[in-house]
């Protein structure tokens, strides 16, 4: 008998077609109209800080693969260059280079090679990288060009504010809503993009669009991204309920300060949050309750990254306590 | 809205190629290689010897215990050999070889037997009837078929649940059996409700077989008592207590049987087999095999002798494609990939899949992302990813905790994944162990 060339492996024999691969550069297709909004916006200064945070982020996870770890190259797997991309958009325009290769190092090396690479860190890299630069650069951090500016002189930056910095120094020196409404931009100019802020987080359009994206490739599902920003909107309009004057209304918190960005592209990484439905809810909510802690009664304006950081933490834990439940394990069926 | 189950499951293609070729009868093997342990639990005795001419349908094999079944000869002929054989399980098993007497007419007459619809028997004739013909579980679990139907008198049996469900991609054995044979496999229903005096049915099809609903809807309209159930296609809905469950809004218990909610699941193929055997005296010593592939010109159903050797089935189709890289025997998700063709058809053949190089690859495994993909489809609700990672560093303890066990082995996890991780793998590395620990701890 001839005997053909035969694999003996065992089941299951088929396998559906979509890889870890395909997922990522669905993130990375998913991200265009942001950037194509942020380039339209600050011009050339987004397209060389979104390429050289990419580039350096590349760069470093091959270095460091090949020089220091002896290990496997991975930056073909889609996930460095999301990384880069995530870290620019949370960046003000206009930073200086040299600091965005800093955030590079720090989002690769430390945050996601040295717990092991992609699967086994705990923290989204980008957002490290982000706060890493945010504590130690604070005033360059904070700079934020604004649009109209720096649409005439390109590299300047300009202390403008963003709404949720505006808001926050308006209130803390005794203003009021009413007073600090001129000084705002539209929900208008906030929902299309035009106003302060860091690289990505322009337009809640553009996002929306990549987010709806996402979840029609099945690449997240809703739970995370609408339970961030329903408890955003929720614990926000209760404040504002109480106290117009005081607060700033639950739409300006949900169309600035990163929000979208932050519960569409980085609350939803795969490695980084819960593996099941009701995982994700607590942990969105967490972040949800935490943004508007830190919104209202920190330091900080906005507040995301560090509520995505903190419940990146817990991601182990929920893992433990919120399980899928098991089949059988509680009969509800009665017999007739 | 058609029923199904509500956690998890999984949509692979469905590539039912041979759905419109009704089953021919394959050509009576020269030899047949009959394994002794074709069911699952206590193999049979062979009670035949080297050089003993045999009858067709006479046993060569008894029942080797309670949970064990009766081997019968699919041929008249003599017994040339007792040999040991790679069978599909990959391992070299006992089995009779049996040369098929070219001039013993009872090979080749095939008689079709008209339907018989008064039951002779009584309920107690029955059973012995089933249990002595070696009737086992034909969707694939080849569970011997009278230890299910043994109802202790503390249970209660409410519903009889008939699996057509046939929810593997490329096999359409049961489909044809069920357009071919629906009359008998209505008696064999009958049968069964009888001699275990249930007092009503379900027959549970999958609304890619619409063709098998309808034709059992219009056979069931005179029969008040037998249901016919349109379920959603979805993997792996033939799993006993996905299936239940389905129809019947009942959850099966962690570690418990249908039996336990007060039902009792039987695949088509083994109620035709058991119609055969009550109505006719056959003894179960063929079945319907889908022999199927992208490549295969010539796929079709047939219906195959045990013991025939599957190069036979395969030459019948037209031969080995070019470029084939894994020949399965059963479906693709739970079939066991065979190491040569020479493995013989046993009870649980319920098709010999063909798989060519593009289809067969598998992508290089990359590290968990944690997508939770595994987690969402698994039916039984269970954590693959996590189950995996337990084997993998030798906590079995831990996966225990986990509910490894009831794994019911479906490859859902396996095939959704990503990153191309071999779930399945680990887990039945972890199910062996702790099953090794469980016993040596009580
Ligand atoms: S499907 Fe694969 S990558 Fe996703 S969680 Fe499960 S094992 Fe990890
Ligand atoms: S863990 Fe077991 S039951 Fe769950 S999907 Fe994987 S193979 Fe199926």
């Amino acid at each position: 008998m001839d005997s053909p060339p035969i694999v003996i492996s065992a089941s299951p024999h088929v396998h559906s077609d979509r890889t870890s691969k395909r997922i990522m550069y669905d993130v990375v297709i998913a991200m265009v109209p942001a950037f194509l909004v942020s380039l339209y916006v600050f011009g050339i200064n987004a397209f060389i800080a979104t390429a050289t945070a990419v580039v350096s982020c590349l760069l470093f996870e091959y270095l460091i693969q090949k020089y220091l770890l002896k290990a496997e190259i991975t930056i073909a797997d889609g996930s460095a260059l999301i990384t880069g991309i995530l870290l620019a958009f949370n960046l003000p325009a206009g930073l200086p280079i040299w600091m965005i290769i800093v955030g590079s190092l720090v989002a690769i090396g430390i945050a996601k090679l040295s717990f092991g690479g992609l699967g086994y860190n705990i923290f989204n890299p980008a957002l490290v990288g982000r706060v890493f630069l945010l504590v130690s650069f604070p005033v360059q951090m904070t700079l934020w060009p604004t649009a109209v500016e720096n649409n005439t002189t390109l590299a300047d930056a300009v202390t403008g504010a963003t709404t949720l910095g505006i808001i926050k120094d308006g209130l803390q020196f005794g203003g009021t809503m009413t007073e600090l409404s001129a000084q705002l931009p539209s929900h208008l100019n906030l929902f299309l993009g035009i106003t302060g802020g860091s690289l990505g987080e322009m337009s809640a359009l553009a996002l929306l669009l990549g987010g709806l994206y996402l979840i029609a490739r099945k690449v997240i599902t809703w739970h995370i991204p609408v339970a961030v920003l329903g408890t955003l909107a929720l614990m926000t309009g209760i404040f504002w309920w109480a106290d117009s004057e005081q607060y700033a209304n639950p739409l300006i918190h949900v169309l600035s300060g990163g929000a979208i960005l932050g519960a569409f592209y980085m609350a939803t990484d795969l490695v980084t949050s819960p593996v099941t439905k009701k995982g994700m809810l607590i942990f969105a909510i967490g972040i949800g309750v935490i943004t508007v802690i830190i919104r209202l009664f920190g330091s900080y304006p906005e507040g995301i990254s560090f509520a995505i950081l903190i419940m990146n933490a817990f991601v182990p834990l929920i893992n433990k306590y919120f399980k899928p439940r098991r089949f059988g394990s509680k009969i509800k069926a009665k017999i007739v | 809205m058609l029923k199904t189950f509500p956690k998890g499951g999984i949509h692979p293609p469905e590539n039912k190629l041979t759905s419109s070729k009704p089953i021919q009868r394959l050509p009576v093997p020269k030899v047949v290689y009959v394994p002794i342990a074709q069911h699952i639990g206590i193999p049979a005795e062979i009670v035949v010897d080297r050089k003993d001419k045999v009858d067709i349908g006479q046993v060569i094999a008894k029942s080797g215990g309670f949970v064990s079944s009766n081997i019968h000869s699919p041929v008249a002929g003599t017994v040339t050999k007792l040999d040991m054989i790679v069978d599909s399980t990959g391992y070299k098993k006992q089995c009779i070889v049996i040369r098929t007497d070219a001039k013993n007419a009872s090979n080749f007459v095939e008689t079709e037997y008209p339907l018989k619809k008064e039951i002779e028997l009584e309920p107690q004739e029955i059973l012995q009837r089933i249990s002595d013909y070696g009737i086992v579980g034909l969707g694939g679990a080849t569970f011997p078929s009278h230890v299910k139907l043994n109802i202790k008198a503390d249970k209660k049996i409410d519903c009889l649940i008939i699996n057509g469900v046939e929810c593997e991609p490329y096999l359409t054995a049961d489909h044809r059996l069920m357009l071919e044979k629906a009359e008998e496999i209505l008696m064999g229903i009958q049968i069964l409700m009888y001699a275990l005096n249930v007092p009503r049915a379900i027959i549970g099809i999958e609304n890619n077989k619409k063709d098998a609903i309808e034709t059992f809807k219009k056979l069931m309209l005179q029969e008040p008592k037998i249901q016919v159930a349109a379920l959603q296609v979805k993997y792996p809905q033939g799993g006993e207590k996905q299936l239940v469950r389905a129809l019947l809004k009942r959850e099966v218990p962690k570690n418990g049987l249908p039996l336990d909610v007060g039902v009792i699941v039987h695949n088509v193929g083994t109620i035709f087999a058991i119609y055969q055997a009550v109505q006719h005296n056959k003894p179960l010593i063929e079945r319907v095999v889908t022999v199927t592939g992208k490549k295969m010109g010539k796929a079709s159903n047939f219906w195959v002798k045990i013991g025939t050797p599957i190069k036979d089935l395969i030459t019948e189709v037209g031969g080995m494609p070019e470029g084939t890289r894994k020949i399965v025997n059963g479906g693709p998700m739970m079939g066991k990939a065979l190491k040569n063709t020479d493995v013989p058809v046993t009870k649980g053949t319920s098709g010999i899949l063909v798989i060519s190089e593009d289809e067969a690859s598998r992508g290089e495994t990359k590290p968990c992302i944690r997508c939770g993909e595994c987690v969402s489809v698994c039916p039984m609700g269970l954590e693959p990813h996590l189950l995996m990672n337990l084997s993998e560093k030798g906590m079995f303890e831990h996966a225990g905790q986990e509910d490894i066990l009831t794994c019911i082995e479906c490859g859902s996890c396996s095939y959704v994944c990503p990153s191309h991780r071999p779930l399945l793998d680990y887990i039945r590395f972890g199910k062996s162990i702790v099953k090794k620990l469980d016993v040596s701890k009580n």
